[in-house]
């Protein structure tokens, strides 16, 4: 548990600045796997006639479901699967991380065979102390979504995480 | 059965969903998710035995009361924002009550919208999800 911590001028210089683009896919199988992580039985997640039927072109992106980064040994993240390659990092030394919230805008419907072009950065730092966890850092990134084809912003998801 | 733009009323229930999620629930989430930080699943990794168990993904109940909102939507139109805060863990194979409520209804520039308070309940009853959703109908 951290007694102290400051946001120092190196942290704050990472705020701002857009990671490189990355690719998510979205396919009918990662749908599939996604529905079945959450649990639904809703068909229209897993059964391309339900989905044709419900009025969509593909199985549908399951709420909170933005796709899956491509993957690639030594450019993506063991843990989070996301990239890491020239991302903006913020170099904290806390060891502890919690999920603080997530707030997910759409645009437009994300479906399978979409390929969605991801772009994100640190909007902002801030600190805070708790009881039990001491001073804690919480970052809040923002994250953008686009449609490889047609170049339409479709999503745009702010997350906070709490390094403690 | 799905809810239609005419029959939603403010202050509304939506049908709760209950979720148990056990260990093999979240490993499915962290495939489906690509989320595999060892806090959900693994007992022996360091943040784990300092809280005592591996935790659902906050993602997971994120996902779950997106779930709810799209169980009650059934497809009669998409969700426009969804958020939610992680304020208190879950821990695997206790109940987590996906609820909500609607709390605005209102039309603006041709479209039908309304508001949603959403949130996760665990056995005792706390909140450990607070959220919102805003859903446009067709």
């Amino acid at each position: 548990m951290a007694k102290e911590f400051e946001i120092s001028d190196e942290m704050r210089a990472q705020i701002g600045k857009e990671s490189p683009p990355w690719l998510h896919e979205v396919t009918t199988t990662s749908v599939r796997a996604f529905a079945r992580g959450v649990g639904y039985t809703d068909p229209v997640y897993f059964d391309l006639d339900a989905a044709h039927k419900a009025g969509y072109r593909s199985l549908p992106a399951p709420p909170t479901y933005l796709g899956t980064p491509v993957f690639i040994p030594g450019r993506s993240s063991d843990t989070f699967s996301g990239p890491t390659e020239g991302q903006p990092a913020i170099k904290h030394g806390l060891p502890g991380l919690l999920d603080g919230g997530t707030e997910t805008e759409y645009f437009d419907q994300i479906c399978a065979g979409d390929t969605l072009v991801v772009v994100s950065k640190v909007a902002g730092l801030d600190v805070r102390e708790s009881k039990s966890l001491g001073k804690m850092l919480i970052t809040t990134n923002e994250t953008t979504y686009t449609d490889q084809k047609t170049g339409k912003l479709v999503a745009r998801q702010r997350g906070q995480a709490i390094f403690y | 059965m799905a809810v239609t733009w005419d029959v939603v009323k403010e202050g509304q229930e939506l049908p709760a969903l209950e979720k148990n999620p056990g260990v093999t629930q979240l490993v499915k989430y962290a495939a489906g998710s690509g989320d595999f930080n060892p806090l959900h699943h693994d007992y022996a990794f360091p943040q784990s035995k300092q809280i005592g168990s591996i935790i659902v993904h906050g993602r997971f109940k994120y996902a779950s009361l997106g779930e709810l909102v799209s169980n009650w939507l059934g497809h009669n139109g998409r969700i426009q924002k969804l958020s939610c805060q992680y304020r208190g863990m879950d821990t695997p194979n206790s109940p987590i009550r996906c609820k909500g409520v609607v709390k605005k209804k209102w039309e603006a520039g041709g479209q039908k919208l309304a508001e949603l308070d959403i949130w996760t309940e665990n056995g005792k009853g706390e909140k450990t999800t607070p959220g919102s959703a805003t859903v446009i109908f067709r």
